[in-house]
């Protein structure tokens, strides 16, 4: 009986053993990956974080308000707007048909290069949702009542 | 813990006990499914940014629930068939296989669909989508691996082994939206804090979720039976044979 247990008991262990081993490695493999893995840097990161000139990666923060410009080039509809995160924020201009839920205050993370005049041309442009969901009566009344924070 | 496993470990049991529980679990998953998905699509609320297409959340949440819980419980049947050899863990782990990747598959279509109105794209590799993905991945290949050998029982080992090294994505799609900048939101109902989800949309969301997994419970346990009565028919054929020969 006692050799049984202890057979189970040895398995267990085993197998204990080899997923820390391999939660171990993953999470050290994750670690290293760290900045590759993160979708877009925020504006106030650019200085830090961008790669070399040329290169291109995702920028992603909040449309500024009343920063939105939009305009025609070559008869395709075409924009401008400042993305921040606070802190940071960069001039983006873009051409193509923006996304529905693109709009100022709104989350949005646009691919592309950073040219030497420090604006961003993205040639792709995706608007991101936040968690909050709520019929517009409800965020009508949060609005009216001043306790809306948008982008929370 | 040895004897309550015994117990349940007997195939004899298990036929009777969910003989008895799987009409209610079935009956009670398609009801609950049937009121949150009515209730969901056609009652609640249309959502302040993103209008109707909010209503695909009602399948898209439970389908992204079962595909990790569901994934959990086949990890966990693995090390019970592993580490205890119990002869229903290793069924168990075969049946849950192919109910959890068609939630995982439903999840990452549902996303799609949103995404591609919603977001401005179909698919991008964040984080958050690749980790669900290689969960599909990770089920196809457990269905795959498990049926690859001409010993059932190596096939288990075998399928228990890969389901376990897996489970290292869980938290990885759990934990993708807050260690990353990631393009999908963030988790809206969570145990630390309030949901920030409107309680006319949470309910219908909440029963949902409860309508699903019911479901999905009742979808395996119906597949556990039959494996069990195969394996019994089997054994009888078997003993038959041998008696003949």
């Amino acid at each position: 009986m006692s050799g049984r247990m202890s057979r189970k008991r040895r398995r267990l262990i085993a197998v204990l053993a080899g997923l820390a081993c391999l939660g171990g490695a993953v999470a050290l493999v994750l670690t290293a990956l760290n900045d590759n893995l993160t979708f877009f840097v925020a504006p106030s990161e650019i200085a830090t974080k961008a790669p070399a000139p040329g290169r291109s990666f995702r920028i992603g923060g909040l449309v500024e308000g009343g920063s939105v410009s939009r305009t025609r080039v070559d008869g395709k509809p075409a924009a401008s707007f400042r993305v921040t995160d606070g802190p940071g924020s960069v001039s983006v201009t873009y051409v193509g048909i923006l996304p529905d839920l693109f709009r100022e205050g709104q989350g949005v993370v646009a691919m592309g290069t950073l040219r030497p005049d420090g604006v961003f041309a993205a040639s792709e442009v995706l608007a991101k949702h936040d968690e909050t969901y709520m019929p517009k009566e409800v965020a009508d009344a949060l609005k009216k009542s001043g306790q809306w924070k948008p982008g929370s | 813990m040895a004897i309550t496993l015994h117990r349940f470990a007997n195939p004899g049991q298990f036929l009777r006990l969910s003989g008895r529980i799987l009409p209610y679990l079935a009956v009670a998953g398609v009801v609950l499914t049937l009121v949150g998905l009515g209730w969901g699509l056609f009652f609640a609320p249309a959502d302040y940014q993103q209008g109707d297409a909010v209503r695909i959340i009602y399948i898209h949440v439970p389908a992204a629930w079962l595909a990790s819980g569901g994934y959990f419980g086949l990890a966990l049947c693995s090390l019970l068939s592993l580490v205890w050899r119990h002869p229903l863990a290793d069924l168990a782990a075969v049946e849950i296989g192919p109910v959890g990747a068609g939630c995982t598959a439903l999840c990452l279509a549902t996303g799609s669909l949103w995404g591609r109105p919603m977001w401005g794209t179909w698919w991008v590799w964040d984080a958050r989508l690749t980790s669900m993905l290689v969960l599909l991945f990770l089920y196809l290949g457990h269905i795959a691996l498990v049926r690859a050998f001409d010993s059932p029982e190596r096939g288990y080992r075998a399928g228990a082994i890969l389901a376990l090294i897996g489970v290292v994505d869980l938290p990885v799609i759990k934990f993708s939206v807050e260690w990353w900048n990631t393009l999908h939101q963030p988790a809206s109902i969570k145990f630390t804090s309030a949901p920030t989800v409107f309680s006319g949309m949470l309910w219908p969301l909440l029963i949902s979720i409860l309508g699903f997994s019911l479901g999905f419970a009742a979808i395996v346990v119906a597949r556990l039976r039959a494996a069990v009565m195969e394996r019994r028919t089997r054994g009888l054929l078997l003993a038959r044979a041998q008696e003949a020969a």
